[in-house]
């Protein structure tokens, strides 16, 4: 089931630079799912997690027979554990790139094992990038400064 | 004690753990998550990995006590535990995962029998260690004091 820490609805028209940006973060693990979202609420964002790819992709409105509603739903990251049960990371991260609404949402594939031509797999795949567990503060700040980017571009596109 | 001798000895003992292996540079990760605004954090992950890793354990014991042992349920089982001991940093833990994956591949009965125990006999040790040293920290706590984080990287 998603857990959501804090959860309001943005219209898609309307941005402020006072919101915090919100990550999805999908592990199977419940030890990695807590530390994840400390990382990142430490770095002022809001986080949703899910235990697994099926939940992430019905939270974002994907999943199978699901109509999509997506004007309230505002997710600036996406960060997904490569090995879990039912769909890899990998797998979930080809649905959300296949989405005429969601692909534009940079994913950040993480993974406790490297390997190379998984790593390839996944940045050919569309991953913004691929880091390796366990994650560290650094990490989350990195990232942090990606979202703030990306979203500092959409505001200069509509300019 | 007082609060002064007790942050000492908070520190002290924090430090042998690193120095022996026990702990790694990620549970200062984790440390360093804790603040004014989340002071159990240590605690509640320290908490849930306890409860991860005795039902991670009793499922490995089972799967190596059956007649035909699925090593891809073990390995799947160790997988998940050396994912959450390193996320804690629990170093022995994680090091023994690794050597006991090595004999999943393998399909070593006896080799993944002896790992189940080492891994069993590093996380009761691990455990121990940290609930002394949670205790400690709220002994601080509550006696007025704060956890002396800075005085480790010294």
């Amino acid at each position: 089931m998603a857990n959501t820490s804090s959860f309001s609805s943005s219209p898609s028209t309307k941005f402020s630079f006072d919101e915090k940006p919100h990550v999805l973060a999908v592990d199977d693990n419940l030890i990695d799912r807590k530390v994840i979202e400390r990382l990142f609420i430490n770095s002022t964002c809001k986080v949703t997690t899910a235990e697994n790819g099926k939940r992430a992709l019905e939270y974002l409105g994907l999943a199978d027979g699901q109509h999509p509603n997506h004007n309230d739903l505002k997710v600036n990251l996406i960060i997904t554990d490569y090995s879990m049960p039912g769909m890899t990371g990998y797998e979930l991260l080809k649905r959300i790139k296949e989405s005429p609404t969601m692909k534009e949402i940079p994913v950040v594939v993480v993974s406790s094992e490297n390997i190379p031509t998984r790593i390839n797999q996944c940045m050919q795949g569309g991953a913004q990038e691929f880091l390796l567990k366990p994650l560290q503060l650094s990490d989350a700040t990195k990232l942090r400064c990606h979202i703030k980017k990306a979203i500092t571009r959409g505001v200069c596109r509509r300019r | 004690m007082e609060v002064g001798q007790m942050q000492r000895a908070w520190v002290e003992y924090t430090r042998s753990l690193f120095r022996e292996g026990f702990l790694d540079a990620q549970f200062q990760q984790l440390q360093l998550l804790q603040d004014e605004s989340n002071p159990d954090f240590v605690a509640e992950v320290v908490s849930l990995f306890f409860e991860d890793s005795e039902r991670l354990l009793a499922d490995l014991t089972f799967v190596l006590e059956q007649q035909n042992i699925d090593f891809k349920k073990v390995d799947a089982h160790v997988h998940q535990f050396k994912g959450s001991s390193s996320s804690i940093g629990a170093q022995r833990v994680k090091n023994d995962c690794i050597a006991f994956r090595n004999f999943c591949e393998e399909q070593n009965i006896e080799g993944c029998l002896r790992c189940l125990q080492q891994v069993k006999q590093d996380y009761y040790l691990v455990k121990s260690k940290l609930e002394a040293l949670i205790r400690l920290e709220q002994q601080i706590v509550a006696a007025g004091g704060s956890i002396p984080m800075e005085e480790l990287s010294s």
